[in-house]
């Protein structure tokens, strides 16, 4: 039985997930959330975006469960030893990709390629040459690289994408079904209507981004076994797994971050509102201060501070990953630390013009407590704002992190993040042949990841603010007869 | 409006002791006089004489905020905290850690970050002003659609790809700009054109996004309809009406983007490796060069306050109908 390890990060990320479950259960029992949600919910894009969130928090998810292996017992061992575990702490992404992430090269070597990047010397039958040497895992079954390369990976692709192509129509076939059976019309009925987008919720383009990402799975998952899909770093790691692992990085950093500003922002925000005044000077000039700070200075500060703490007490912490697992949760509170105060200011703004609103001045007049009304009167009128804010703080968060890694107070060295991919990217470019890979594999998850994140969160903001809807790029002028409609459902 | 300054620019100092005050805590807690002084001695000869030897020389000897050995104001005032920051106002920002004058590196390293940073933002703000309005002015069409698809896109990237691909494009693959460097003179251009536009690209999409925003809700309003009743052309109504009326929105804006020149200037300097301030700063992050890293917070304090009293002022320029009391 492995020993399972709870990382600080690890802990926080179930517990967001809880409070999210939570939310989801709490917006369908609440009608104006419910009715909101709804617009998101049809929007083509918003679902789209969330496909690919979801798969990137899936693999997140996979990657934040850790366990150290248990290790065989010692030759002559006493039968009631302890069991000891192995000083590496695993997460079952590991698990599950145990393959690349064992399969490591002597140094860089280009995707799906057969032969190290770099020549070296190498003894052949007595002799001394300079050539460049086969990998030992990429491509290490074909007999003859320069002739069997090309046919292999060709008949592994359509393999892969034929496994793909398969699993999209089955899950195609299984929307269908599921709909005609609730609607009780036939399956083909019910197919048409999807492709012709006559559904409430836009199936078609969430199951054609679905599909998409299943053609590229299975291509993957065909050719991964027997070669680096994207390529290895400099020490022979698979750039695709370090990929995937960032990931985790990007997600923790992003909501984490976000989470961490909310106590000082509603804090804050709420009571300089409320009680105007002194308080309010009080706060509004903490809150400038630290704005007027440059934020990199202030965050350099911050981890060089948390850098000397974990030097200094070595002892807390079990095993490396638990040591680099601490920096990643301490830099995000540090972001939640140094941000808040743009929703702060917000916050303190809705809240201003909440206080003077006649069922507040009610409930003062009832007595209720001054926590009472900012809790029960205040906080849910204010709290699309909140979401609004979460949500688009989110994908900067994960660009800054980049930024942060490149100056050098990012996360730890040894963390996997899409920042230590582009830094170690920098040196590679200036290489001759160019090292190109690695950045683009960063470039590709990031833009991803973050234009998904982008999009997601326009569709939330028009939903809550409806302000934002009137924003909202029009292809054609809506035709007269369409507002005619709209008019009419409006009056009804 | 000379009272109205006068009470913002008092506002201001308030608000430097208090970024002074909380930058000393930070710094001096995660690096005490003791360690510095061990730093910088180095090696074999630390020793606990050698190090009380180098606190007095530096006036590190004293207690950091509260000296409670004195008597009276002197309690408050005869401490490392006021020793270190009252100069600073008198913009005397005495030697870094490693004994050389911080106010003469930044006379001579202000101008390549000025050099740097004032077509950035000069050049910025007119092409998001122009990307913006070409939204405006293409409203309900495809154009539009797929320029805003185009500007998400272009927010989603990284600062720092931008930077990596314009070096390896335009250094490495078409050899028109050096990759980095700096030099006076008429070499200027060469060495600033591909950093300045990178600075530019990679603020477009955000804000022409925002400014698009801004520019929409002036554009439902009364004065919009009785220009173009008045038989105006779309483009007269844009240019002329709407960007006058918006312009403060924008010039609020522009002056929350000051930070994030600042910091954009950090990345930007390193990787070109111009010897402005940013570049400077990164060094003495790296140094652990806590002097200087505190003298570069408060000119950037200094710069957001001042950038923050000259947008009050612009207002006032930009519509007349706001007076400053």
């Amino acid at each position: 039985m492995p020993k399972l390890v709870f990382l600080a990060t690890d802990l926080v990320l179930f517990l967001l997930l809880a409070g999210v479950a939570f939310y989801a259960w709490h917006a369908t029992r609440t009608p104006t959330l419910r009715q909101t949600w709804r617009s998101v919910l049809h929007d083509a894009t918003a679902m789209s975006a969330a496909v690919v969130l979801t798969v990137f928090l899936l693999l997140a998810v996979l990657d934040s469960v850790h366990y150290r292996p248990l290790l065989a017992p010692a030759e002559g061992a006493a039968a009631d030893a302890a069991p000891a575990y192995s000083t590496k702490t695993l997460s079952l992404l590991d698990a599950l990709l145990s393959g690349p992430r064992e399969s490591r090269e002597k140094t860089y070597s280009i995707p799906l390629g057969t032969h190290q990047f770099s020549k070296e010397s190498m003894l052949v039958d007595g002799k001394s040459i300079r050539d460049f040497p086969r990998l030992k895992f990429g491509g290490a079954g074909l007999q003859n690289p320069q002739t069997d390369w090309a046919p292999d990976v060709i008949s592994r692709s359509v393999t892969g994408l034929l496994g793909g192509a398969l699993a999209a129509a089955a899950l195609w076939w299984a929307v269908a079904l599921i709909r005609a059976k609730s609607l009780a019309v036939p399956v083909g009925n019910s197919l048409r209507l999807i492709w012709r987008c006559q559904t409430d919720v836009p199936w078609r383009a969430i199951l054609l981004t679905a599909s998409v990402l299943l053609l590229i799975g299975g291509w993957i998952a065909a050719l991964w076994p027997h070669y680096h899909v994207l390529g290895t770093d400099q020490t022979g790691n698979d750039i695709l797994f370090n990929a995937i692992k960032s990931i985790r990085t990007a997600v923790v950093i992003g909501s984490f971050a976000t989470l961490a500003t909310l106590p000082f922002a509603i804090g804050f925000g709420l009571a300089a509102g409320y009680y105007k005044g002194r308080v309010d000077d009080v706060i509004q000039y903490i809150y400038t201060v630290l704005s007027s700070i440059p934020s990199v200075l202030l965050i350099a500060a911050f981890v060089l501070m948390i850098q000397v703490f974990i030097d200094k007490s070595p002892n807390l912490f079990e095993t490396g990953l638990e040591r680099a697992d601490i920096r990643l949760f301490l830099l995000s509170g540090i972001l939640g630390i140094t941000g808040w105060a743009g929703l702060a200011r917000l916050l303190r703004a809705e809240t201003l013009k909440l206080t003077e609103l006649d069922y507040v001045q009610a409930a003062r007049a009832f007595g209720v407590s001054d926590f009472g009304i900012m809790r029960r009167h205040i906080l849910p009128n204010v709290m699309h704002v909140v979401l609004i804010v979460a949500v688009l703080e989110f994908s900067g968060l994960v660009l800054y992190e980049a930024v942060l890694s490149y100056v050098g107070v990012g996360v730890d060295p040894s963390t996997n993040s899409f920042g230590t991919m582009i830094n170690s990217a920098r040196s590679e470019l200036s290489r001759d042949p160019t090292v190109w890979w690695n950045l683009l594999a960063a470039f590709g998850f990031m833009v991803t990841f973050v234009l998904s994140m982008q999009l997601f969160a326009s569709a939330v903001r028009e939903a809550f603010d409806p302000r934002a809807r009137a924003f909202r790029p029009q292809r054609k002028m809506p035709s007269q007869s369409k507002l005619a409609i709209t008019a009419r459902e409006q009056g009804r | 409006m000379i009272d109205y300054i006068i009470r913002r620019i008092g506002y201001g100092v308030l608000i430097l002791i208090g970024v002074n005050l909380f930058t000393f805590l930070l710094f001096f807690s995660v690096n005490t006089p003791d360690d510095m002084a061990r730093m910088s001695i180095g090696g074999k000869r630390v020793s606990d004489d050698a190090i009380v030897k180098w606190k007095v020389a530096r006036g590190y000897d004293k207690p950091l905020v509260w000296n409670a050995s004195a008597s009276g104001v002197e309690k408050l005032t005869d401490t490392i905290f006021v020793a270190r920051s009252l100069p600073l106002f008198a913009l005397d920002f005495g030697s870094s850690d490693s004994g050389r004058d911080i106010g003469y590196e930044i006379k001579q390293r202000m101008w390549p970050s000025l050099a740097l940073a004032a077509p950035t933002f000069v050049l910025g703000v007119f092409a998001v002003i122009v990307a913006s309005l070409l939204l405006v002015f293409f409203r309900n069409t495809y154009l539009e659609f797929w320029g805003f698809t185009f500007a998400v896109f272009l927010m989603s990237i990284s600062s720092l790809f931008y930077i990596l691909m314009g070096q390896f494009f335009f250094s490495r693959v078409l050899k028109l700009v050096p990759i980095s460097g700096y030099s006076g003179g008429s070499d200027l251009f060469v060495f600033l054109a591909l950093p300045v536009l990178i600075g530019i690209v990679s603020r477009l999409g955000s804000d022409s996004l925002f400014y698009r925003t801004l520019f929409l809700e002036e554009i439902g309003k009364d004065y919009v309809r009785t220009a173009r009743s008045k038989g105006l052309s779309e483009t007269v109504v844009l240019f002329r009406h709407v960007l006058r009326n918006a312009l403060l929105p924008i010039l609020t804006s522009t002056v929350a983007v000051l930070p994030l020149l600042f910091m954009g200037a950090l990345i930007m300097e390193s990787f070109f490796g111009i010897p402005g301030l940013g570049g400077y700063t990164i060094e003495a992050i790296n140094a652990q060069d806590f002097a200087i890293v505190r003298s570069m917070v408060f000119i950037g304090s200094v710069l957001y306050i001042v950038g923050l009293i000259l947008t009050d002022i612009s207002y006032t320029l930009a519509d007349p109908r706001i007076r400053l009391r």
